[in-house]
C-alpha cells in the first residue's frame, strides 16, 4: 500500500471511534481515507477488553470487546481505507499537516483536507494521586495490567489489592480471579460505587471479593516489590480516620482511579480544550475550534458504553468527509499564482477563478533585477500565455501591475497554477 | 417454616434495584425493592439456575499473539465456571484463528459452545 | 577465589566514584569500579535537584566551599568532553519581604569569600521581570550567574562510560564487605562476588562511606545520617518556570526550590528529614505537604493538578569537622589519605554540593595519589571524549528522518509522552554500561517520566528487554533482582 501525500480524511487512532469515523467518512463519499494507529493492529483498547457487554445497543447482542472491534475491522478492510500501523503521530498542525513515524514507512509527512482526532484516553497514574510510600515493582494501572494478562500473556502478580471501583478495576478483579490470582480487596474512596452495578454483582459479589467504600490506600509498602498495602478509612471530608489503618499483604496494587482524554496532539494543532472534560471544545458536527479538525470518542470525553462511541465516530466521520468534499470543490475553484522569471513575488498568491466572471483581476509584483529595456510582463499557464503587458523598463524599486482581463476567463478555468514572468521584448 | 432473608442486586437493567427477598424454604415468599416484575424473574433465575457469560483467553501456537480471547456463546451455569476455565486452560489453538471458530463444542456437556472472539493471524516471518 | 590484582579499586559508582574513575582512567593503572546496586548512580546521584551550585552557600574555608567553586568551573569543559546536557542558567536566591533581603548581602559576601564570581543583588522589580510568576512580595534576589543545571544521572553515565571505554572495569551487583589488611596496609577488599587485591582503594560509597571507613578502623565517630528530601515533578506543558529559584537558606538545607530542569519540567523540593534507614526513599504525605508549602511561598500560582510524579532522595550527611581547626563547621567533606592505614583514599559525607564538586574531588584524588608517591604515567591513547547516543526528541525533523532511514528501529516510538524510540532503548541495552532494567532505561532515556508514567510503555519495554537480553519476560525487573514485573504466564497449566 503506497501512502498518498494528500488525503481527504486522516483519522488518528483505530479504536472504536476512529474505525467508525473512517468507515463513515468513506461511505459519505470521499476517495482517500487513512487511519494512523500506534499499535501493530487495529481495534484500539477493545482488543484487550476481552469481557462482554459491548454492542448491546448497536447490535442488540452482548459481545466481547474484540468481537465488537472485529466487526468494524472487517468492514474497514472491505472499504479500501488505507492504514498505517505501528505508527506514532508526532505532530499535527492547524493546517492539518501530519507528521508521523513508523518502523515500516519511516518518517512520513502527510496533508489532509479533514482530520479526525480519535486518540482515546490514558489512565490516571499513581503519581497523579500522590500515593505515599515506596516505589517498588508491582504497582500498575488496571489497563496496563489488563494488557499484560490478556495480550502479552503474563500475570503481573499473585495477590492483588485494587484501588478504585471503576469498571476497569472490577473487570480486572474477575479476570485475575479467573486466571488463578487472589484479589484481596477493592478499595473505593467515594461513598458509592463508581462503576456499573452489574459489574459489582458479576465481578465482585460472585467471587466474594470484598469492596470497602470510603477507603483508600494510605501507603505502599515494599522496597523491590510490593509487599503490602496500608489501607485506611476516610471521613466525609476525605480525611483519613486515625486508627482505621489495616495492612493488607499483597504483591500487586492495581489502580483504577480515572481516565483522562489524551489531547497532546490536539494541543499541538491549536485545538482549544475544555478544562472540565480535558477534551476539545466541539460543535454539533464534532468539529473543534480549528476548521477541518474533528474529534470523536474518549478523546473528547470519557464514555460509558462503546456503542455511543461508535455513534459519535459515525457522526464525526460523516462531517469530516463533508468538510473534505467542500474543500476539494473550493480548492478546485482556486488557482495559485507563482513568481516566474525575474519576478520576486506576486500578490495575490491565490485567485478564485469565478472572480473573473465579475471583473478583471489585478496582479501586483516586484521584479528581482532591473531591466532598463522594453519587456513583456506575461501571465502563463505552463507554455500557454494567458495575458501580457508591455513595459518600457522594470526596476525592483517600482511595483508592477498587470490585469488579467475577463476575456481570459476560459484560459484561467483550465489552469491550476499561473506563473508571471518578465522577458525582454 | 423458617423464614430467611436474602439480598440480591438485580442486573437486568442498569437501575440495579436492591432486592430484599424473604425465603420460605426454597420458595420466594416476599420480595421488596424491585421496580418491575423482571426483578422477580431475575431472583427466580438466580435461585434455581444462575448462569453467567464467561470470557477468558486460550493459548495460541504460531500466532501474532500468545493468547486468543474466547467467550461462551450463551450463559453457562454459574457453579461450572471454574471447571470450564480449567478445561480451556488445557487447550492450545493453532494459528490462524478466526472470529467465531468453535474452540470447545458443548463445553462440559452444558450445550454451550466456546467461540473465538476475534481473528488471530498466523505470525509471518517478516514482522 | 581467583584474585585479580588491581592498582585502584573504587567503591561506589555514584557521581563521585564515576568521576574519580574517569579522571584516573587517564593513567596507566588497572582500575576496578564496584557498585553494590544493579545499576550505577542509584544513590544520591540520581535523586537530587540537579543543580550545579555557584558556591555561595557553603561555609568559607571548608572543603565543601573549595570543591564546589572549583568543580563548578569545570562543568563547561566536562559537558563538552563527556557530552551531557549542562546549562549555566544562573540561579536566584529569592528574598520575600524586607528581612530576607538583608540576608542576601551576607550570602553574597560569603560567596565572595569562597571565590564565586558574577554575583549581583537584584531588587524586587528586577526579579518580577525575570520571573513573572514569582511571589509579588519579592523584595529582591541574589543572582549567581555561575549556577547551572544538568541531568545528574547523565553525568554519572557519561563519566562512568568514558572510564570504561578507557579501560576501567565496572562490576555492578558487587558489594564491599571488608578490607583485606596486611598489618596496617590495605591489600585488597572482600566482596559478595569474591576477593580483589589492590594497592589503593578509594572509598566513594556515599550513604555507606561511614560503614566502609569503619571497616578500616578509621574515624569511629564519623556517622552518615541520611537526610531525605522529597520532590514533586510537574507537567511541562502546563507549568513552565524558566529559572532556578532558591529561597533564603536555613541551617539544615538550601531550602525548598522551585526550579526548571534540563528536561523542561518544573520540579519543587526538597525538604530535609533526618532518618535512620539508608534505603528508605519512600514519599510521605508530610514531606509532600512541606515542600508544597515552601514552593507556593516562592511561586503562588503553582497548582498540584499538574503534578505528574514524586520522588525522594537521601543526602549522605556526615558529621566530620572541617580539617582546618579555625573553621567551626561540623559537616564537611572528608577528602583524605588517612595516616592510620596505608592504601586508602577516603571520601566521606559527600552530600550537596557533591554533584557540583565531583570533578574537583576527582582532581583532588589524583593529586593526593601523586602526593603519596604514585607515579601516574599518562596513557598516550586516553580519550577524554565520550559521544552521547542520539535522542530522537531533540532532533529536527530532517535529522529524525535520516536517523530512521539509517536504522528503522528509531521509527518506532515506545514512550509516547517523551517520544523515546525503540532504537534508543536498544542502544542503551548494548551501551558500554548496559541498561538491563526498566529503571536503568528510564534514567538514561527519560522514558516513562511523562504524563502516563510508564502506563503505555512498560509492556513494550519489557518485551524489548526480554528480546535483547535473550531472556523470558518473567526475568525482566524494574530495578534489579527482586523487582520482577511479572510472576508467571497467564496460562500456566496448573494454577495454585
Amino acid at each position: 500500500m503506497m501512502l498518498k501525500e494528500k488525503y481527504d480524511v486522516i483519522v488518528i487512532g483505530a479504536g472504536p471511534a476512529g474505525l467508525a469515523a473512517a468507515i463513515e467518512a468513506k461511505k459519505t463519499g470521499v476517495q482517500d481515507v487513512l487511519v494512523i494507529e500506534r499499535a501493530q493492529e487495529l481495534g484500539g483498547i477493545l482488543q484487550q477488553c476481552i469481557h462482554n457487554g459491548f454492542g448491546l445497543q448497536i447490535f442488540k447482542k452482548d459481545m466481547p470487546g474484540p468481537a465488537y472491534a472485529q466487526h468494524f475491522i472487517d468492514e474497514l478492510a472491505g472499504l479500501h481505507i488505507d492504514t498505517l500501523l505501528d505508527a506514532m503521530t508526532l505532530n499535527v498542525t492547524s493546517e492539518r499537516h501530519v507528521y508521523a513515524t513508523s518502523r515500516w514507512s519511516g518518517f512520513v509527512e502527510l496533508d489532509t483536507r479533514a482530520l479526525v482526532l480519535a486518540m482515546g484516553c490514558r489512565e490516571r497514574t499513581r503519581a497523579q494521586i500522590a500515593l505515599p510510600g515506596t516505589r517498588p515493582a508491582g504497582v500498575y494501572t488496571a489497563g496496563t495490567a489488563q494488557r499484560f494478562v490478556n495480550i502479552e500473556g503474563f500475570m503481573p502478580g499473585k495477590r492483588f489489592v485494587i484501588l478504585g471501583s471503576g469498571d476497569i478495576g472490577m473487570i480486572m478483579a474477575r479476570r485475575l480471579t479467573f486466571e488463578g490470582a487472589k484479589v484481596e480487596r477493592v478499595l473505593e474512596i467515594m461513598p458509592f460505587l463508581t462503576g456499573l452495578t452489574r459489574n459489582y454483582v458479576q465481578c465482585l459479589l460472585d467471587y466474594d471479593i470484598p469492596l470497602q467504600l470510603q477507603h483508600t490506600v494510605k501507603r505502599i509498602i515494599g522496597n523491590d516489590r510490593v509487599e503490602a498495602i496500608e489501607s485506611v478509612q476516610i471521613d466525609e471530608q476525605r480525611q483519613p480516620i486515625p486508627g482505621t489503618e489495616e495492612t493488607i499483604p499483597c504483591d500487586t496494587l492495581l489502580l483504577s482511579v480515572g481516565l483522562i482524554p489524551e489531547n497532546e496532539l490536539s494541543r499541538k494543532a491549536g485545538v482549544s480544550l475544555d478544562p472540565v472534560t480535558a477534551g476539545p471544545f466541539v460543535d454539533e458536527k464534532m468539529q473543534t475550534n480549528v476548521p477541518g479538525i474533528f474529534a470523536a470518542g474518549n478523546v473528547v470525553h470519557v464514555y460509558d458504553l462503546v456503542d455511543w462511541v461508535t455513534q459519535a465516530g459515525f457522526l464525526c466521520g460523516r462531517n469530516a468527509a463533508q468538510y473534505a468534499i467542500a474543500e476539494r470543490k473550493h480548492h478546485g475553484r482556486r488557482v495559485k499564482m507563482k513568481a516566474g522569471d525575474n519576478v520576486r513575488y506576486v500578490v495575490p498568491h491565490v485567485l478564485d477563478k469565478e472572480s473573473l466572471a465579475e471583473s478583471a483581476q489585478r496582479l501586483q509584483m516586484r521584479v528581482t533585477l532591473p531591466i532598463e529595456e522594453p519587456v513583456w510582463v506575461e501571465v502563463m499557464n505552463g507554455e500557454e500565455r494567458v495575458t501580457r503587458k508591455a513595459e518600457l523598463y522594470v526596476r525592483p524599486g517600482e511595483m508592477v501591475n498587470i490585469d488579467i482581463p475577463q476575456s481570459a476567463y476560459d484560459a484561467v478555468q483550465r489552469a491550476s497554477e499561473l506563473s508571471v514572468r518578465v522577458v525582454r521584448r | 417454616m423458617t423464614q430467611e432473608h436474602r439480598k440480591f442486586i438485580c442486573i437486568t437493567c442498569p437501575r440495579g434495584c436492591a432486592l430484599d427477598v424473604t425465603m420460605e424454604g426454597e420458595a420466594v415468599f416476599k420480595m421488596e425493592g424491585n421496580s418491575c416484575k423482571r426483578g422477580i424473574d431475575y431472583v427466580t433465575g438466580e435461585l434455581n439456575d444462575p448462569r453467567r457469560m464467561v470470557t477468558t483467553t486460550v493459548r495460541v501456537r504460531g500466532g501474532v499473539h500468545l493468547l486468543a480471547p474466547v467467550y461462551t456463546e450463551s450463559p453457562i451455569p454459574k457453579p461450572r465456571i471454574f471447571d470450564l476455565l480449567a478445561e480451556i486452560r488445557k487447550i492450545e489453538l493453532q494459528a490462524p484463528v478466526k472470529f467465531g471458530d468453535v474452540v470447545i463444542e458443548n463445553a462440559l456437556g452444558t450445550g454451550v459452545n466456546i467461540l473465538a472472539s476475534r481473528n488471530i493471524p498466523a505470525k509471518s516471518e517478516a514482522s | 577465589m581467583a584474585d585479580k590484582k588491581y592498582d585502584v579499586i573504587i567503591i561506589g559508582a555514584g557521581v563521585v566514584g564515576s568521576m574519580v574513575a574517569r579522571f584516573l582512567s587517564r593513567y596507566k593503572l588497572d582500575i576496578l569500579l564496584i557498585e553494590k546496586d544493579f545499576d550505577i548512580g542509584m544513590g544520591a546521584s540520581s535523586a537530587n535537584t540537579a543543580i550545579v551550585h555557584a558556591g555561595y552557600d557553603p561555609k568559607p574555608g571548608t572543603l565543601k566551599a573549595e570543591m564546589n567553586v572549583v568543580g563548578n568551573q569545570m562543568f563547561d569543559q566536562l559537558a563538552g568532553e563527556l557530552n551531557f546536557t549542562f546549562e549555566r542558567r544562573g540561579d536566584y536566591v529569592v528574598a520575600i519581604g524586607p528581612e530576607e533581603f538583608a540576608k542576601l548581602e551576607d550570602l553574597r559576601q560569603q560567596g565572595l569569600e569562597n571565590g564565586v564570581p558574577g554575583m549581583v543583588i537584584l531588587n524586587g522589580a528586577d526579579v518580577r521581570r525575570r520571573e513573572p510568576n514569582i511571589n509579588p512580595e519579592v523584595s529582591g534576589a541574589l543572582w549567581a550567574t555561575t549556577g547551572g543545571i544538568c541531568d545528574p544521572f547523565a553525568v554519572v553515565v557519561a563519566a562512568a562510560e568514558n572510564a570504561v571505554v578507557n579501560g576501567v572495569t565496572l562490576m555492578t551487583d558487587t558489594a564491599f564487605q571488608d578490607f583485606i589488611m596486611d598489618g596496617k596496609r590495605i591489600v585488597g577488599i572482600k566482596t559478595n562476588r569474591g576477593d580483589f587485591s589492590s594497592r589503593w582503594v578509594v572509598n566513594s560509597a556515599g550513604l555507606y562511606s561511614d560503614v566502609v571507613m569503619h571497616k578500616a578502623g578509621l574515624r569511629p565517630e564519623f556517622k552518615i545520617t541520611p537526610r531525605k528530601g522529597e520532590y514533586y515533578v510537574f507537567d511541562k506543558a502546563e507549568i513552565t518556570i524558566n529559572n532556578v529559584l532558591f529561597p533564603v537558606p536555613s541551617a539544615t538545607s538550601k531550602g525548598i526550590l522551585v526550579t526548571t530542569t534540563v528536561h523542561g519540567n518544573t520540579i519543587i523540593g526538597p525538604n530535609a528529614l533526618e532518618i535512620d534507614d539508608k534505603e528508605d526513599r519512600s514519599i510521605t504525605r508530610e514531606g509532600l505537604d512541606e515542600i508544597w508549602q515552601g514552593a507556593v511561598n516562592l511561586v503562588p500560582s503553582l497548582s498540584l493538578r499538574y503534578s505528574i510524579a514524586e520522588f525522594a532522595g537521601l543526602r549522605p550527611g556526615g558529621n566530620a569537622p572541617c580539617a582546618n581547626p579555625d573553621v567551626k563547621y561540623n559537616k564537611d567533606f572528608i577528602i583524605e589519605i588517612p595516616k592510620e592505614v596505608d592504601g586508602l583514599v577516603n571520601l566521606g559525607g559527600i552530600e550537596s554540593p557533591g554533584l557540583s564538586s565531583s570533578p574537583a574531588i576527582a582532581v583532588r584524588v589524583v593529586e593526593l595519589l601523586k602526593g603519596a608517591g604514585e607515579k601516574l604515567e599518562e596513557k598516550p591513547d586516553w580519550n577524554p571524549i565520550r559521544r552521547a547516543r542520539p535522542r530522537f526528541r531533540d532532533m529536527l525533523p530532517t535529522e529524525q528522518k535520516l536517523l530512521i532511514e539509517n536504522d528503522p528501529s528509531y521509527g518506532r516510538i515506545i514512550c509516547r509522552c517523551e517520544n523515546v524510540t525503540e532504537g534508543e532503548i536498544v542502544a542503551e541495552i548494548h551501551a558500554p554500561i548496559p541498561a538491563r532494567t526498566y529503571d536503568a532505561i528510564k534514567r538514561r532515556t527519560w522514558l516513562g517520566t511523562g504524563r502516563c508514567q510508564g502506563g503505555f510503555d512498560t509492556p513494550r519495554v519489557v518485551e524489548i528487554l526480554a528480546r535483547e537480553l535473550g531472556v523470558s519476560p518473567l526475568e525482566i525487573t524494574k530495578k534489579g533482582k527482586g523487582s520482577e514485573f511479572l510472576v508467571r504466564p497467564t496460562k500456566d497449566k496448573e494454577v495454585e
